[in-house]
């Protein structure tokens, strides 16, 4: 390979570009070594290596300690120096008088996040299909502006969930927008962030807020894969646009409103970071999730309690592992 | 106006207006105020003055009160519309308060002294931006610094992930292999374990590896990514063989080919997975809420947590904060949206 024109260029862009290649030569030297020690074929393993190495140390490798830690107690950190419990940590999770009602529980601050983690992505998922699936419809029909109409629902995917939640925390405030809003039509100012229902509204509806452009592009997309004659010959029927929705678009978009749902349960009970920033799981518990449960456990709290914290981890990836599955097999029966 | 309303309202295709299209524009333009709406109001809140900030019911653009230097006051004097006693209005500047009292005087003959009832003055009012709530973060806080380590985190860890993202990508599309398929199943695996249901052992991990507080601790978990290995292995997969096998001919070696010839060409896939990596990077929360606990090792999105978690939150610096943390992504999407829907599309995630 001859080198590359750009580096005899005297450019700023030359400049730079020389030292650089100048490092991907060097790198190239021991690759060239161990090619020719292992053969070509085999280079494979050394290109997989780096990537499989950073899964096996950060994802693999801690997928099994975290059982080690929900099998051991005390509040050290290296499992060597961790007592062996057994089962303890999940009886202490589990010792409940009844499930639904996390008051009769041992550690009722895990409970209470799961229950409110379960009415979260209830309300959280019923309303993001909904509002998605009307959204997408809207924007499949013959509108003007349809680009800009989409990135406008879609950009707040990308805004970070502290951004989010500040910017909606600043609206609904005592003093916010919305209160002042509210006192100009005569009524009384809502402080929403004391109230338990409000509180978890406006959890729910921020989420839904922000995520909502991502399965809106997913209905979309679904959508403008439909058959456009299909529409032509209902129209030249005289189908009622109704009747054309309830008959072709729902069947055929269904496989993609699977999707939509096991993705937006997926995330859901995995809701952590618009929520805390938010409410900081108040007032109370109010809105306090489960993966709140579990980094307080581990890193906030007084006490670290990583044993506990695992334990309970390990009951969340259950639950996302049973979810992944549903998840497989619905995507399967969509390419089927 | 007529043509613009006529450009509204032609049909792509003749016919009456249907109710449906009626219902359509009107929830997109209720989207487009649910949407932009906070948003824009954020980014106009940020201009106004701490005093602007705690005004209920909150005015819409920055305004500030209006000042004037009087001679013989050291400090400029706000200025107030004064409702005189014969029902006249004077424009006044205020010395100062005692009680319910104020002692004005009229700027342009500091002799003329009055005092004022002060329900019976109103303040006179200019758009002004208030800029320093930008600057003065920059000075007091440790924001400069939460916002170089930001960069840092993004600009490295992006690069690391393409790096060795493509490097694996380019592993399991080009070459046939024993253990090909364990390897891609391992890829698949990894994509069920969010960090969420790892926090302790990873952190177990770091610590091990002594890069508790260091920047590496948020760079290094999420470096490998299987959306990324996938996204760049079905880009290669469409790549001509015949290119690869007439560069083997030319005795390049393997690595030759994945730099040379293999990288250029997946350009495009490589600028969907950086745009992702830099906003994923950029907007990453938890693991670093977990893993850095010094404030000078905070990224943005921590520092902003911890500075609104304060007793008394100052709004006014905050707003600006958060505006300077929303900036980057705001650019990404004004110039990159279309790498980023349809990579969205492509993968199914994000």
């Amino acid at each position: 390979m001859a080198t590359s024109p750009s580096t005899e260029r005297r450019t700023a862009a030359g400049l730079l570009w020389t030292p650089f290649a100048a490092l991907i030569k060097l790198i190239d030297l021991p690759m060239r070594a161990v090619q020719r020690l292992i053969g070509e074929r085999r280079m494979a393993y050394v290109f997989l290596l780096p990537n499989l190495l950073f899964f096996s140390l950060f994802v693999f490798v801690p997928l099994i300690v975290n059982v080690v830690f929900s099998v051991t107690g005390g509040a050290a950190l290296f499992p060597s120096e961790r007592p062996f419990v057994g089962t303890g940590q999940y009886a202490y999770l589990f010792d409940c008088g009844s499930f639904l009602d996390p008051n009769s529980c041992r550690e009722d601050h895990f409970w209470r996040g799961v229950a409110n983690t379960a009415r979260f992505t209830l309300f959280q998922v019923v309303a993001m299909v909904l509002f998605s699936l009307v959204t997408a419809v809207v924007l499949n029909m013959r509108i003007k502006a349809r680009g800009f109409f989409r990135a406008v629902y879609f950009f707040p995917v990308l805004l970070s969930p502290v951004v989010v939640a500040l910017t909606w925390k600043w609206i609904l405030q005592r003093d916010g927008l919305l209160n002042a809003g509210i006192t100009a039509l005569g009524g009384e100012r809502i402080l929403f962030f004391v109230d338990p229902s409000w509180a978890m509204f406006w959890a729910v509806f921020v989420s839904i807020w922000a995520h909502m452009g991502f399965y809106t592009l997913i209905l979309l997309a679904g959508l403008q894969a439909i058959p456009a004659d299909l529409y032509e010959a209902a129209e030249m029927d005289a189908t009622p646009r109704w009747r054309a929705f309830w008959c072709i678009t729902l069947p055929l978009l269904w496989p993609n409103m699977v999707v939509v749902i096991v993705l937006a349960l997926i995330k859901g009970v995995q809701t952590f970071d618009e929520v805390f920033v938010l409410t900081g799981g108040g007032p109370g518990t109010a809105t306090l999730m489960v993966v709140q449960y579990i980094y307080e456990t581990a890193f906030s709290n007084q006490v670290q309690n990583f044993g506990l914290a695992a334990a309970a981890s390990v009951v969340l990836g259950v639950v996302l592992f049973t979810l992944t599955l549903a998840q497989l097999a619905a995507s399967r029966r969509k390419d089927a | 106006m007529s043509r613009a309303s006529q450009l509204m309202l032609a049909r792509r295709k003749a016919g009456r207006w249907h109710w449906t299209d009626i219902a359509a524009y009107t929830y997109l333009a209720f989207g487009v105020v649910l949407m932009f709406g906070p948003v824009a109001w954020l980014v106009l809140s940020s201009f106004k003055t701490q005093a602007g900030l705690l005004e209920f019911p909150p005015s819409l653009l920055p305004m500030s009160q209006q000042e004037v230097m009087v001679p013989g006051n050291p400090q400029p004097l706000p200025l107030f519309e004064v409702t005189m006693e014969d029902g006249s209005k004077r424009v006044l500047a205020q010395v100062r308060r005692i009680g319910i009292q104020a002692q004005m005087v009229d700027p342009k003959d500091p002799t003329q002294q009055f005092r004022v009832p002060i329900d019976k003055r109103v303040p006179v009012r200019q758009f002004k931006l208030a800029t320093e709530n930008y600057t003065e973060p920059l000075e007091r806080f440790a924001f400069t610094r939460f916002l170089s380590n930001s960069v840092f985190v993004t600009v490295v860890a992006t690069l690391i992930t393409l790096l060795i993202n493509s490097m694996a990508a380019y592993a399991l599309s080009i070459y046939e292999f024993r253990g090909k398929n364990t390897a891609m199943l391992m890829v698949i695996g990894t994509l069920m374990i969010p960090i969420t249901i790892i926090l302790v052992p990873v952190y177990l991990v770091i610590t091990h590896l002594g890069l508790v507080n260091s920047l590496w601790a948020v760079i290094l978990p999420g470096a490998a990514t299987p959306t990324g290995v996938f996204l760049l292995r079905q880009y290669m997969l469409t790549l001509p063989r015949d290119l690869i096998e007439a560069a083997r001919m030319d005795k390049a070696s393997e690595w030759q080919i994945y730099w040379r010839i293999v990288m250029p060409l997946a350009m495009p896939a490589l600028a969907v997975l950086a745009i992702f990596s830099i906003m994923w990077r950029w907007n990453e929360f938890l693991w670093p809420l977990a893993v850095l606990t010094k404030t000078e090792s905070y990224t943005l999105q921590i520092g902003l947590n911890a500075f609104q978690g304060e007793l008394q939150t100052q709004w006014h610096y905050l707003l600006a904060m958060t505006v300077v943390t929303l900036l980057p992504v705001a650019l990404v999407f004004v110039f990159l949206q279309r790498f980023i829907t349809t990579g969205i599309a492509n993968t199914g995630m994000k």
